[in-house]
């Protein structure tokens, strides 16, 4: 084994593990929140003005593009949560490190919502454009195994007393379930889909006009604030919690 | 080896395995995991008679003929096109070089007999005026033609 990987991976640790104390991260959320929070509300001020109203009609979907503002980012976090989940269970399960699964249990019913936005404002967009709500394509099916892969490991977490083996149980769901990310992203492009190509992240460049890729972007950076806020909030709460049932438990021994 | 060195090579080496027999499933369901097959696979694939199918591609330019709510066209993936035939209401998007998707069973005499259809959208969004401007310059192509 070569040194380097494994002194960056060291350096990287060490790092990690001064905010992977709780107390240090509690103090860094409650200075980070505020940040965030106004960064979120400002970003949905601007974006949707630009999403609802100051951004041109599509040349054949007239109104119903602006469906496409709350859709698009919606199905971009839905994917970068569950990255975002998986990577912190891989670090949970090897460093078995406390913290890191309470980040991926946070963070798993923000992005199953963002995945509910997603399928839900799908369906409105599909209804006037290809005529049908819903197809079993390979695209549409995909994202609703990754719905079910985020309420399977909510449950999961659900299932077991002892709160280590529900992380350890969970974290191998999460794990198994990334197999689906590279299966979404690429369905449009290796099987013929009713979902048309990825119009942003594409090898020639986005193929949407700048006038409508601002309000995206905007809502996207929106979206992604919303994201930090709601996940330092509830990591709060899943840290206080983690403390409350300890001293319940060791009060409750004689 | 540490312990958790020892976790991090088991973990890489199951996620590694994982992912190789997905990709082995997912190349051996190939043919369940398309939506629609093209015309060009009409004639290279044998597909048993009477199974319901969806085919999909462009209408072709100049080959819709309407007869009360039937509406008759042709579906090209520019190599080969195949007739269709429908009786019903057609969405929005409907019209000459759109993509889209029929949902219906070969008839005789080769025609395609619809009782689905469902248009495709492209990748590209744009304001009208930005369209005008490209159809002004020559430089449209339509959809699906890369």
């Amino acid at each position: 084994m070569s040194g380097l990987p494994w002194a960056a991976l060291a350096a990287t640790s060490s790092a990690m593990h001064r905010f992977a104390n709780p107390t240090v991260a509690l103090r860094l959320a409650d200075r980070l929140m505020p940040w965030s929070a106004s960064l979120c509300a400002g970003l949905f001020v601007v974006g949707l003005y630009y999403a609802l109203v100051a951004s041109p009609i599509d040349y054949q979907q007239r109104d119903t593009v602006r469906i496409m503002y709350v859709h698009v980012p919606a199905a971009w976090m839905a994917l970068g949560v569950y990255a975002m989940m998986a990577t912190a269970s891989a670090v949970g399960l090897v460093w078995k490190h406390p913290l890191a699964d309470l980040s991926a249990k946070a963070a798993a019913p923000i992005g199953a919502g963002f995945t509910l936005i997603c399928l839900v404002t799908g369906a409105l967009w599909g209804q006037p454009t290809w005529g049908t709500w819903w197809v079993w394509d390979a695209r549409l099916t995909s994202v609703l195994i990754l719905f079910f892969l985020y309420l399977g490991y909510m449950a999961l977490w659900q299932a077991y007393d002892d709160p280590g083996r529900a992380a350890r149980a969970a974290a191998i769901l999460a794990l198994v379930g990334v197999v689906n990310l590279p299966v979404i992203k690429f369905s449009v492009d290796w099987w013929n889909t009713l979902h048309q190509p990825a119009s942003v992240f594409t090898l020639q460049g986005p193929k949407i006009d700048p006038s409508m890729l601002k309000p995206l972007m905007l809502m996207a950076g929106a979206y992604l604030a919303f994201f930090v806020t709601v996940l330092i909030y509830r990591l709060k709460a899943e840290i206080l919690a983690r403390r409350a049932s300890v001293l319940r438990r060791a009060r409750a021994e004689p | 080896m540490t312990r958790k060195r020892r976790r991090l090579y088991v973990l890489i080496a199951a996620l590694a395995s994982l992912g190789v027999a997905s990709a082995l499933v997912l190349v051996a369901f190939q043919d369940n995991l398309v939506f629609f097959y093209s015309p060009s696979d009409l004639q290279t694939k044998s597909l048993p008679a009477d199974q319901r199918i969806r085919i999909g591609g462009l209408v072709e330019a100049e080959s819709v003929m309407r007869e009360g709510l039937t509406t008759r066209f042709r579906v090209t993936d520019t190599a080969h096109s195949i007739a269709v035939s429908y009786t019903g209401l057609l969405p929005d998007l409907f019209r000459e070089g759109q993509g889209v998707v029929a949902n219906g069973k070969l008839g005789p005499g080769g025609v395609f007999i619809a009782d689905e259809i469902l248009a495709k959208h492209d990748e590209n969004y744009m304001p009208p005026e930005v369209a005008d401007a490209i159809k002004r310059t020559g430089q449209w192509k339509p959809e699906g033609s890369r």
